[in-house]
């Protein structure tokens, strides 16, 4: 069940022809795909894609009412195998998942399905996670279109132009037998824009046909001889014929007047920001009209040498616009125009930066240099450009940057991997400071303030396997964390398997919060809630069993700090030799509230008995030190400064977020730290039992108070 | 936009400004993941001409931004930083409250950031702010920020539509419509009335003046003390050490304290107090008060135990009249603070005999949670906070007076050589708090900033590193800073 329901956008995709679809860039595409006649669906969660799966996993009627297999794909690579469905049976399929990192993990399977091709129109959703907000490495996923001969649309970065390049894209893919990618950038993903819809269309051929009848031809197959046969009928037949199909439908576009000194190619998605820079330039409007020829390549690859040369032609300079390194494209462009000795002066990477995100100002700077040098003249009435360096170079701004503090992601309020991580602060303290090897997921968030653990990450599920080198004789042994999700992803063969394999004398710490929780709260293989369409609840400590780990614990709720701290001690002193596994479960936070607190809510308004726990910090009794804040980080424990003139520290404070996880008592007990938390447990809709024993504990308690009242001298408040 | 809320807050804008026949485009930039990095909304809208649509940026250019909205003051700062603040254009909206960063909370003193420079950033670099605490107005609605933050661009009249537009974009999103509109209309109404708070670093700090009559004769007599025998510049914290110790202890503690403080502001006089504003007494009448109201079970117990306290957790969490409220409160004494609270001998001999001390420590060492609202846990707490009677004759009095006349001794030397440097040797006790292990961390950092005053003694400007010592001790838990203030100093 994911974190959000997504019940609204699911009513968006059973919009009919000519009504207008209002929403966000990944929620069309899922429109789109369902607009295209797809008959199955897979892929794998992450940011900025994970409202793809979210929404298809809520929209079950839909999906059956138009005979759409859908399914969460154990990985990328399982979503990538999945399109094989495509290489023999004319059957539309596409999967989605997070770029690069997810086609990283997809390449083995999608070097096989390109080498020999498929018949069903086979798309790839990629979430191109570049730039700022992106959790991963920067790098292009061009690449792999290249290596593995995969076309790569980049449309312009609006709905019409989205929703289009999939509706194409199927269609390119059948064309010339070869799987399409289709990458969105995060900012892409997340536009709200609108377009009109057209009616979902039924697969044309069915996965049921496909399978009562099936099909096998070994050419198809990646076997000597037909790999080679692929080879040739790659760069022979389909590649041809993809940039046949792509001149004819012209895919790629053309703007601004048909002649000019310069002009600009660029990928589709740059084309919003190359717009706004030539208007900042005086040279467009921002309806779109152009003093400057453009090229869009809403196909980035493959390459139509014959646009390029005949845009090139005649031009003294063009300026090439991609982001990211390596420049594949500008490389290209050059070896076209060099082969056919056309003199134009390909320009890009020489004044837009090698790497990182093209922005707003950097587009401005690159742009205004290029037309600068060659085409000066076009520049003689520019306006003032936006410039905020005056302001910038103030000393009051300066100042600034001093005072605000970055504020970078961590666990969230009540988060159940908190305490984990303050047990191993505890441990850390008793035994010193171990190597920490991280996977991918929110424990990551361990590496940042304030618990600063963890060495590596060295990709999903493969936390254990990154510090498998690490298995000789030695005073201390090695940690490695993985949450849930990498576990099932790949973690339960290449890591555990692993160091059972090689006898790992490591610990290895499985954190289990019921689901996929960086991604949006999926559910997975050991989450606890029925899900109908979904086997769930598949233990992960009977998988490590069944693997093979002899040593294994399992602890059911993380927050109790003094068992998890002493766990982690058992295991990191042990003499039992090979792999030892903690199982630490308890439920994601974000996704426990969204299930529990509208119940709640629910009960209190009936009037029923119901009990709610958070947690408060005795002011007078806090001394400001912030201890507790150091093994926690928790947003909803904060400090507040206060008016005693005998206080020179904040001291720290508790907000009406708290969900009274219980983290704070359970470590202030455990790391001996100080008396000031309380946890208040507040009884709604208390019954007459509850009133006559508080009643009764009253009347005690406060004739005791009462008494010492009276009898103390001391200045009125 | 930035900081809380900014999801809702996008919706609504892009809404409204659709339902007024604009084009419009949102985007936002999730930092990392969809957690709890701040995400970063942008919105860009304009009417289509000729049935043509608006060509928008996915992402606002440095200088050419119109509005920007951060529910939180920091979060305005980063705005400002990236440049997206210009005077010729920018309209700034920003709620004043803080949510401290973990870098500001996490540092053992106050690590926090001064809000005055945002609004002195955001004085020179916006064309207009309208500035207020939107989260506590929000709240006193019933509502959330986000429709504070709407009221507040309504009432700024930037956005080419009138108000009933705004609020009938709250009423079509239908979910918590009335709250929502209630504080829409408070923010509205503020933001035209007073659209700025003053913004301060800290609260100021409570100094009541001298009473009149305080209640009892003896407190009278304490006031009056206070009165005849000290400087007036002294009067407001004397007066808040004397209500700390009459509420730690008793009178005649308070008494004890003033008597003390006597023989400091003679020798702070001999040594020409007067002519330094008595800067040393002052120093003293704080940090004497806090040292001689030390942290102890006697101490914690009583603090629990009060009715006011009862009736101050009921308010904190928001109990409404007909709710019941428990709480539990969670110690974990250890031998130490057991031997502590014994008579000194007692506590001195077990202490000396460390089978015994280790064997009592096994069974008292544990977390205890107690319940404070049931009789048993109530009425044990109440116990230990009625040895209030004995404490002076217990082993941790005898010992915080020990380290307290030693660092009064200390720094009371150097007033003949180095006032200045004699003061700060007062203000070091800032380091020691906490309790257990924090506690004796927080001890060991004093001593050893105290002990780099004989390098310092002879040095002019010894005040201002004894002062850089203490701020350095106070920025890790490990006192690495420390460290390193202190190597530079041995150099000097």
């Amino acid at each position: 069940m994911a974190e959000r329901s997504f019940e609204r956008e699911v009513q968006d995709l059973k919009l009919g022809a000519g009504e207008i679809f209002r929403g966000e860039g990944i929620l069309a595409i899922t429109k789109a795909l369902l607009q295209s006649g797809v008959a199955y669906v897979g892929g794998y969660q992450g940011s900025p894609i994970s409202h793809l799966m979210d929404v298809l996993a809520d929209a079950k009627d839909v999906m059956q009412d138009l005979g759409v297999h859908f399914e969460t794909s154990a990985s990328e690579a399982a979503a990538a195998a999945m399109l094989s469905a495509s290489v023999m049976y004319p059957v539309r399929g596409a999967v989605t998942w997070k770029s690069t990192a997810g086609t990283n993990v997809a390449s083995d399977a999608l070097s096989n399905l390109s080498s020999g091709g498929v018949i069903g129109g086979a798309l790839i959703v990629i979430g191109e996670d570049f730039g700022e907000g992106s959790s991963i490495m920067q790098e292009r996923s061009h690449a792999f279109a290249m290596k593995s001969q995969i076309w790569l649309l980049d449309p312009r970065p609006n709905l019409p132009s989205i929703v289009k390049a999939v509706e194409d894209g199927f269609e390119l893919s059948e064309a010339s037998s070869t799987p399409v990618m289709l990458q969105v950038r995060i900012r892409a993903c997340h536009v709200h824009g609108q377009f009109v819809a057209k009616d979902n269309q039924k697969p044309k051929h069915t996965l049921r046909e496909a399978l009562e009848n099936p099909v096998r031809d070994v050419n198809r197959i990646v076997l000597p001889p037909a790999n080679y046969l692929h080879e040739k009928d790659k760069l022979e037949r389909r590649w041809p014929a993809a940039v046949e199909f792509v001149k004819q439908r012209k895919l790629n576009e053309l703007f601004g007047p048909g002649e000019g000194e310069i002009g600009i190619v660029m990928l589709g998605g740059m084309y919003n920001s190359v717009m706004r820079a030539l208007q900042q330039l005086g040279l467009a409007d921002v309806y779109g009209c152009s003093l400057v020829p453009l090229y869009v390549m809403n196909v980035a690859y493959p390459l139509i040498d014959d646009e390029l040369v005949a845009f090139c032609s005649g031009k003294t300079a063009v300026l090439m616009v991609e982001e990211g390194a390596p420049d594949y494209i500008e490389q290209a462009l050059n070896t076209i125009l060099c082969r056919r000795d056309i003199q134009t002066r390909v320009s890009g990477k020489d004044v837009l930066p090698m790497g990182g995100e093209y922005t707003a100002p950097v587009m401005l700077k690159g742009i205004r240099e290029f037309i600068s040098v060659h085409a000066r003249t076009l520049l003689r009435n520019q306006p003032p450009v936006p410039d905020p360096t005056p302001v910038l170079n103030d000393p009051k701004i300066k100042a600034l940057a001093k005072v605000v503090p970055p504020r970078p992601p961590g666990f969230c309020i009540g988060c159940p991997e908190r305490p984990i991580f303050a047990a191993m602060k505890l441990v850390e303290k008793e035994l010193g400071p171990h190597h920490v090897s991280a996977d991918i997921g929110c424990h990551l968030f361990s590496i940042l303030p304030p618990f600063n653990i963890g060495g590596t990450t060295m990709g999903y599920g493969l936390g254990p396997a990154s510090a498998s080198a690490f298995n000789v004789e030695a005073g201390k042994r090695a940690i490695a964390v993985m949450g849930d999700g990498g576990f099932w992803h790949n973690g339960l063969a290449s890591s555990v398997g692993n160091a059972v394999f090689n006898k790992q004398d490591g610990v290895i710490l499985v954190v289990d919060n019921y689901y996929s929780a960086a991604t949006g709260g999926q559910d997975i293989m050991s989450s606890r809630a029925l899900n109908p369409h979904r086997k769930t609840n598949n233990s992960i400590v009977k998988a490590v069993k069944g693997i093979g780990v002899e040593w294994v614990r399992q602890i059911d709720h993380t927050y109790d700090v003094a068992k998890m701290r002493d766990t982690l001690r058992e295991a990191l002193t042990t003499r039992e030799k090979g792999p030892k596994v903690i199982v630490a479960s308890s439920e994601c936070m974000l996704n426990k509230q969204r299930r529990v607190r509208p119940q709640f809510l629910k009960a209190v308004k009936n009037g029923e008995r119901v009990v709610k726990q958070r947690f408060g910090v005795d002011e007078d009794v806090c001394t400001g030190d912030h201890a507790c804040i150091r093994l926690s980080g928790c947003p909803s424990l904060s400090v507040k400064h206060t008016d005693d003139p005998l206080k020179d520290d904040p001291v720290a404070a508790i907000d009406n977020n708290c969900v009274g996880c219980g983290n704070c008592g359970e470590v202030s007990e455990a790391a001996v730290l100080c008396p000031s938390f309380y946890r208040a447990d507040i009884i709604h809709n208390p019954n007459w039992w509850d009133r006559f024993v508080h009643r009764m504990r009253g009347a005690v308690i406060g004739w005791l108070q009462r008494r010492r009242e009276a009898r103390r001298i001391v200045f009125a408040e | 936009m930035g900081g809380q809320g900014g999801g809702v807050l996008t919706d609504w804008i892009v809404a409204l400004a659709e339902a007024q026949g604009f084009a419009a485009q949102s985007t936002s930039v999730p930092g990392v993941a969809q957690r709890t990095g701040a995400t970063i909304y942008y919105i860009e809208m304009l009417p289509p001409r000729d049935g043509v649509a608006p060509i928008l940026s996915l992402m606002p250019t440095p200088g050419d931004v119109d509005v920007v909205i951060a529910a939180e003051m920091m979060e305005a700062g980063r705005s400002i930083l990236r440049g997206l603040v210009t005077p010729d254009k920018t309209v700034v909206i920003a709620s004043t409250h803080r949510s401290f960063a973990v870098s500001e909370k996490e540092v053992p003193g106050d690590g926090t950031g001064d809000p005055r420079a945002v609004v002195d950033a955001a004085d020179f670099a916006a064309k207009r702010t309208i500035a207020f605490d939107m989260e506590a107005l929000a709240l006193e609605n019933g509502s959330v920020i986000s429709a504070a933050l709407f009221g507040a661009l309504a009432a700024a009249a930037v956005l080419p539509f009138d108000r009933s537009a705004f609020e009938a974009t709250i009423r079509a999103a239908g979910r918590g419509a009335e709250a929502s509109l209630r504080a829409f209309d408070a923010a509205y109404a503020r933001a035209r009335d007073k659209p700025r708070d003053d913004v301060a670093a800290v609260p100021r700090k409570r100094l009541d003046p001298l009473p009149d009559f305080a209640g009892h004769p003896s407190l009278d007599r304490l006031v009056g003390r206070i009165r005849a025998e000290f400087p007036d510049v002294a009067h407001g914290l004397l007066f808040a050490g004397v209500k700390r110790l009459v509420d730690f202890q008793d009178v005649a503690y308070a008494n004890e304290y003033l008597d003390r403080l006597g023989a400091l502001v003679v020798r702070d006089r001999e040594h020409g107090g007067a002519a330094d504003g008595f800067a040393f007494t002052v120093a003293a009448a704080k940090y004497v008060a806090v040292a001689m109201a030390y942290d102890d079970v006697i101490r914690v117990a009583d603090l629990k135990v009060r009715g006011a306290r009862f009736a101050r957790v009921r308010a904190e969490v928001g109990a409404k009249a007909d709710q019941i409220v428990y709480t539990t409160e969670y110690l974990h004494p250890r031998m130490d603070e057991v031997c502590g609270t014994l008579p000194k001998r007692l506590g001195q001999w077990i202490e000396d005999r460390p089978r015994l001390f280790a064997a009592l420590d096994r069974l008292v060492n544990r977390g205890r949670r107690m319940r404070t609202g049931t009789v048993v846990w109530f009425a044990s707490l109440y116990l230990v906070s009625g040895l209030r009677g004995m404490r002076r004759g217990t082993l941790r009095h005898y010992r915080e007076r020990l380290h307290r006349e030693a660092w009064l001794g200390a720094a009371t030397g150097l007033l003949s050589s180095n006032y200045d440097l004699a003061v700060e040797a007062l203000k070091c006790r800032r380091l020691v708090k906490g309790y257990s292990d924090t506690h004796a961390r927080g001890q060991s950092k004093f001593d050893r900033v105290m002990a780099a005053l004989p390098l310092l003694a002879g040095r002019q400007d010894g005040a201002d590193w004894l002062r850089r010592l203490c701020q350095a001790a106070l920025m890790d838990e490990e006192g690495l800073a420390l460290d390193g203030a202190l190597k530079t100093v041995a150099t000097l």
